[in-house]
């Protein structure tokens, strides 16, 4: 157990030596651009602008992250041979794919609570206080994360059998399908016959991005049911881990270059 | 029980586009080293050495057989804790400085917290790169990060050592102080399994030695045996522009150019060929050994064509 710590922690120091951090610096710019901008011509819109900016935000940094550090974790280090001497070790195959897992979105979380905090400091300053609604705000952060957890399991399991650059584009395709998710399986259900059976079993089998994306609920000051946190939550740790599994499969019978 | 054992290994690569192709990269391997034994793995480029290590540290799988190490399965972590590997042309995360690296290796490889920080120190300054430690190793030249890879390979103290070239990259000091690693394992009592191209490392350095070519083993056997079974040569060179007649019956092969001959012959005539010179009263200008004994064996098995290797122990 301790040596997936091992193998998660020098994936963060990874991403870190990369300068994969600076990416909030972009972020700051871009979010106290805006709040400055409808703190100076909206009514009333302030909030709204700046919740649904942010959090949108949030959730693409986080996804181009994500996929970009994602693709390169297992294949990389095959590429390079930098496995041979940690393979070499009493370190199972298992081992390197959940400590990569844990290290990629542990880096996500980091990255995330940066990007939260610099979040509630812009609504902070177009609306000069906090509300009781603003804890919806730490809901949406929250199915961001299971987000990214999915993805990061996704990119593994493709970095594990192809390219970077394939896993990219079946990361990103899956992503996109995935935040069409409901609409899929509203299509579906439309359909009949054999086409019924087929496009269901596709629409259930991406991963449910949809309802994972709350930031025009939140930023409308809805509330979000516990019914759906639960459901998110299992079906996010349900997901990842069905990938996660898969990768270790497919990586457990690789023969390295 | 063997520090390493090899049962009918083999590995066969798929390649080209579809995966379809066969390539043998090592036909069945039976091979067994003893505890405590330096040996040397010669063959040629693509013999298949590389091959093996790689099949023996569980990173590719085998089409067919099995590898023991220390009695037990190459796959589990007990025994993967005992060993220590060093590939060719090693490659580490450059993001690192060469402590850092050392340090990571040192907690998946389990030693003791307590123990860490004294024996990377040592390591590095055994290795000749105490003065780098603190740099990271995309800044690191092909022979230091040769040296790290030696490094990282006996950090744990492990019993077997597998180096794949440990000579590669390195300057003359390098190859000498990478020598003296190898006698000091050997002094501790530990296995050492190395391939090299380098055949006068592997007669200093080895108990026995195994050639492979294509994927086969083609010879193996203690160094001092084998070496004796094949003479070596020596080249001479006098002056005169005419062979002496004798010199056909040595079995010596002489080129003139000028007023210099140059003849290769088996060491065992050097005695005969001088006596001829001195009745001959011609001026020998040098007599130099050319192939070692074990070159010499080496490049028969590798040029003799295929067949099941004469097991000589
Ligand atoms: N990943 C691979 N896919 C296909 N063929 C391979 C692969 N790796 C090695 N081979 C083939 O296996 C054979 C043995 O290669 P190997 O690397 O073991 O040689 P080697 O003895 O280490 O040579 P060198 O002295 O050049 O390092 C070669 O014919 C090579 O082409
Ligand atoms: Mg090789």
């Amino acid at each position: 157990m301790s040596r997936v710590v091992h193998i998660a922690s020098n994936t963060f120091r990874e991403a870190v030596r990369d300068r994969v951090l600076y990416n909030l610096v972009a972020f700051a710019v871009l979010l106290s651009g805006a709040a400055i901008l409808v703190g100076q011509i909206s009514i009333d819109i302030e909030r709204l602008v700046v919740v649904n900016l942010g959090l949108t935000a949030v959730s693409l940094f986080g996804v181009v992250i994500a996929i970009f550090i994602g693709i390169g974790l297992v294949s990389k280090e095959i590429e390079k041979r930098t496995l041979y001497t940690v393979l070499s070790r009493p370190v199972r195959r298992w081992e390197f794919i959940v400590g990569k897992f844990f290290g990629l979105t542990g880096t996500l979380v980091v990255n995330t609570v940066c990007m939260a905090i610099g979040v509630f400091a812009a609504l902070l300053y177009v609306s000069h206080k906090f509300q009781a609604s603003d804890r919806w705000i730490l809901v949406a952060l929250y199915f961001i994360v299971l987000q990214f957890l999915i993805l990061c399991s996704l990119t593994l399991l493709f970095s594990s059998f192809s390219s970077p650059l394939l896993s990219a584009v079946f990361a990103f395709s899956l992503f996109v399908i995935g935040s069409f998710a409901e609409d899929l399986r509203g299509f579906a259900g439309m359909s009949h016959g054999l086409t019924q059976g087929l496009a269901t079993g596709a629409a259930y089998l991406v991963p449910n991005f949809s309802a994972l994306n709350v930031i025009g609920q939140v930023a409308h000051e809805q509330a979000i049911s516990g019914r759906l946190i639960a459901y998110n939550t299992g079906y996010a740790l349900a997901y990842s881990a069905m990938a996660i599994c898969g990768a270790v499969l497919i990586f457990e019978r690789r023969n390295l270059k | 029980m063997f520090a390493i054992e090899t049962i009918n290994l083999e590995k066969t690569y798929a390649v080209g586009f579809w995966r379809k192709k066969p390539r043998v990269a090592l036909r069945p391997l039976n091979l067994a080293v003893e505890e405590g034994e330096v040996f040397g793995f010669l063959g040629p480029n693509g013999a298949g050495k590389t091959t093996t290590l790689k099949l023996l540290m569980g990173l590719v799988l085998p089409t067919g057989g099995t590898a023991r190490i220390l009695g037990k399965s190459i796959n589990e972590a007990e025994v993967k804790a005992q060993i220590g590997f060093l590939p060719e042309q090693p490659y580490f995360y450059d993001y690192l400085t060469a402590k850092e690296l050392l340090e990571y290796y040192a907690r998946l490889s389990g030693v003791e917290p307590k123990e860490r920080t004294g024996k990377i120190d040592a390591m590095l300054e055994r290795v000749g790169l105490k003065e780098s430690a603190h740099v990271q190793l995309r800044k690191f030249s092909k022979g230091m990060l040769q040296r790290v890879g030696l490094a990282q390979a006996i950090l744990h103290d492990p019993k077997v050592v597998f180096l794949d070239e440990p000579m590669s990259g390195l300057d003359p000091t390098g190859r000498r102080e990478v020598r003296d690693l190898m006698e000091e394992l050997k002094q501790q009592g530990k296995t050492v399994f190395f391939s090299t191209h380098i055949l006068s490392d592997a007669e200093a350095l080895c108990d026995r030695v195994a050639v492979i070519h294509r994927g086969e083993l083609r010879g193996i056997g203690r160094v001092a045996e084998l070496t004796a079974s094949v003479a070596g040569k020596v080249e001479m060179i006098w002056n005169g522009n005419a062979v002496p007649a004798g010199f056909s019956g040595l079995g010596a092969e002489c080129h003139i150019s000028g007023d210099t001959i140059r003849a290769a012959l088996p060491e065992a005539q050097q005695e005969a060929a001088l006596e001829i010179l001195r009745r001959e009263r011609l001026r020998l200008i040098s007599l130099t050994p050319v192939r070692s004994s074990l070159e010499e064996y080496y490049l028969q098995k590798v040029n003799s064509a295929a067949k099941p290797a004469g097991v000589a122990q």
